[in-house]
């Protein structure tokens, strides 16, 4: 089995060796390891979803080969072993972000799903008529759509921060629709559009000041930041195992525990409860009140293993890595002259977003896929983010852990062919 | 591997970068609106039907440049034809981007220009969403079309 880089020991995780081998870091991903159309694969659709480490492919290969069973209820060896793989998962999670309890840690299919139980739940049990929900303008849709469902039945309002042309919120007018109405507020960390990273610990203190709990969509910013829910004491946090270099299918919900407590189950079914007769139910206790259902074990499972590895490699040194390939990206695209940049905010990672000028971002796409440039093309789930930028949609390169600088120099080549080819 | 030029062919840029009939057309008397949620591509066209003929057609919007030629390209392709004479030209057409059926190309005329489009699938809601639409605003259907 392949492991990840690492300078030697545990103690790399407290003591990161100086050097971020990247040529050495590529060898344990064996996707980035091949030709599409005849060329090197360059992937910069990071922010779609990762790549897997080796690490992870043959975690799950022998989860599903040798030790598959279910879990919380056998009582054979195999079954104890799986329920004791994923509690240990759970474990990998709270550390990952600094979770108080393990309990608090609720695995979902992805960050969508999160969004929609705490909709569903604390939203439908919370808001009544005329009360406000705030979100931002550089929501993803998955960050807009649940709440719109819930106030709608509720008659409750949506209320949007603006962002500036540089990408950034308002952080003014945020203060100014916090009010008395405000039952919630589900902002994302780190925008998937534009790379904008969020001041989200400030979002979370003035909001608490008014007593109203603040949800943090995090499937962008977990695999680029070091996150300390406790630190910046958000109430409910959300993220993707396939955006961290693990599997798809399976994510997280964290939320203090006195709010999941206090929460209505999602679903309801296997393992989410105590005892049932045909009266009443008894809900089970945190977490499983909300993992109904045999659950995505072998995603779990995964999951726990890609945490290993970012966490050996170290999240503040890969943040450091993207950031330079970030900045020398922004410099080479914004060199070319005719390239413009959606998102252009101070604290921002990996997310280069472009437009040219006559071009459409289809066509971009389909140029830079051609010379073996993965990236994304279209409105990034994020409608009202483009037409606040007034497109229609960007092309979008993101960068990863393992991502190069020639990567990025055949990026800028390949965008140059665009104009050959459609100019 | 197909080259790129397959897809962006000389027409075909010709088209994108000066559409033909890229107008309102003012004595229309059938519209449609077509969409693509995907890339939020959106095209208006607009047909002035005489009898059974086509008398008219027009289009507006934005999209990529393959949506743009294609529909600029339909627009030459079906004026002056009948409603059935214009289903089956989009028929042939596509059958030509969707299938590997022998094509009578002399049929097609301009529009084989299109189909190379076979190697790019993630295209083939672009070069079709004109039609699509043409053919709603032919039923006189007014419900927006989406390629989705």
């Amino acid at each position: 089995m392949t492991t990840p880089h690492r300078a030697g020991s545990p103690t790399a995780k407290t003591e990161p060796a100086p050097e971020y081998d990247v040529d050495r870091i590529r060898q344990d991903f064996p996707a980035l390891h091949q030709q599409v159309h005849g060329k090197q694969l360059v992937y910069l659709d990071n922010a779609a979803t990762t790549q897997k480490p080796q690490s992870v492919i043959d975690r799950l290969a022998q989860y599903y080969a040798m030790e598959n069973a279910n879990i919380h209820r056998g009582i054979h060896y195999l079954s104890e072993r799986a329920t004791a793989e994923y509690e240990e998962s759970r474990s990998k999670v709270q550390r990952l972000l600094n979770a108080r309890e393990a309990h608090e840690i609720i695995f979902v299919r992805g960050t969508t799903e999160a969004i929609n139980l705490v909709a569903a739940t604390y939203g439908r049990s919370n808001l009544q008529e005329g009360d406000e929900v705030i979100i931002s303008a550089m929501e993803h849709h998955s960050n807009i759509v649940p709440w719109q469902i819930v106030c709608e039945e509720k008659g409750a309002h949506l209320r949007v921060v603006p962002v500036n042309d540089a990408g950034e919120l308002d952080m003014e007018a945020y203060e100014q629709l916090l009010g008395p109405r405000t039952k919630i507020v589900s902002i994302s960390h780190m925008s998937n559009a534009l790379g904008t990273i969020n001041p989200v610990r400030r979002i979370v203190e003035l909001a608490h000041r008014q007593g109203v709990p603040v949800m943090l969509d995090g499937a962008q910013a977990v695999s680029h930041l070091h996150i300390d829910v406790q630190d910046l004491d958000c109430d409910f946090y959300a993220f993707s195992g396939h955006k961290l270099y693990g599997p798809t299918g399976i994510g997280v919900l964290y939320g203090k525990a006195d709010l999941l407590e206090a929460m209505p189950p999602y679903q309801g079914g296997g393992e989410q409860i105590s005892s049932v007769t045909f009266e009443k139910t008894l809900f089970n206790d945190l977490p499983y009140k909300f993992e109904a259902g045999t659950p995505h074990i072998g995603g779990v499972i995964g999951m726990g293993v890609a945490i290993d590895y970012v966490t050996q490699l170290g999240l503040d040194r890969i943040g450091a890595h993207e950031r330079e390939l970030l900045a020398y990206a922004t410099e080479k695209m914004l060199a070319l002259g005719w390239p413009r940049l959606i998102g252009t905010a101070r604290e921002k990672a990996s997310v280069l977003s472009f437009v040219i000028e006559g071009i459409h971002p289809h066509d971009i796409g389909t140029v830079l896929d051609r010379e073996g440039v993965a990236i994304r093309a279209g409105h990034h789930c994020t409608q009202p983010l483009m037409q606040r930028f007034g497109v229609a949609a960007t092309a979008r390169a993101s960068l990863g852990l393992y991502t190069t600088r020639e990567e990025i120099d055949t990026l800028t080549q390949a965008v140059l062919k665009v104009r050959e080819v459609l100019a | 591997m197909s080259d790129l030029t397959d897809l962006y062919q000389e027409i075909v840029l010709d088209h994108n970068s000066k559409p033909r009939n890229f107008r309102k057309a003012e004595q229309a008397n059938r519209s449609a609106e077509g969409f693509n949620p995907i890339c939020g591509d959106r095209v208006l066209i607009y047909v002035e039907m005489e009898g059974d003929k086509i008398k008219d057609v027009a289009f507006q919007g934005t999209g990529c440049a393959i949506s743009r030629a294609s529909t600029s390209m339909m627009t030459e392709a079906v004026k002056g034809k009948s409603k059935a004479e214009a289903q089956r030209l989009f028929d042939l057409f596509h059958r030509q981007i969707t299938s590997d059926d022998d094509i009578d190309l002399d049929e097609l005329g301009d529009l084989e220009a299109f189909s190379g489009i076979r190697d790019y699938p993630s295209r083939v809601k672009c070069v079709s969403l004109g039609w699509h639409t043409l053919r709603s605003a032919l039923d006189d259907d007014h419900e927006a079309v989406s390629t989705e």
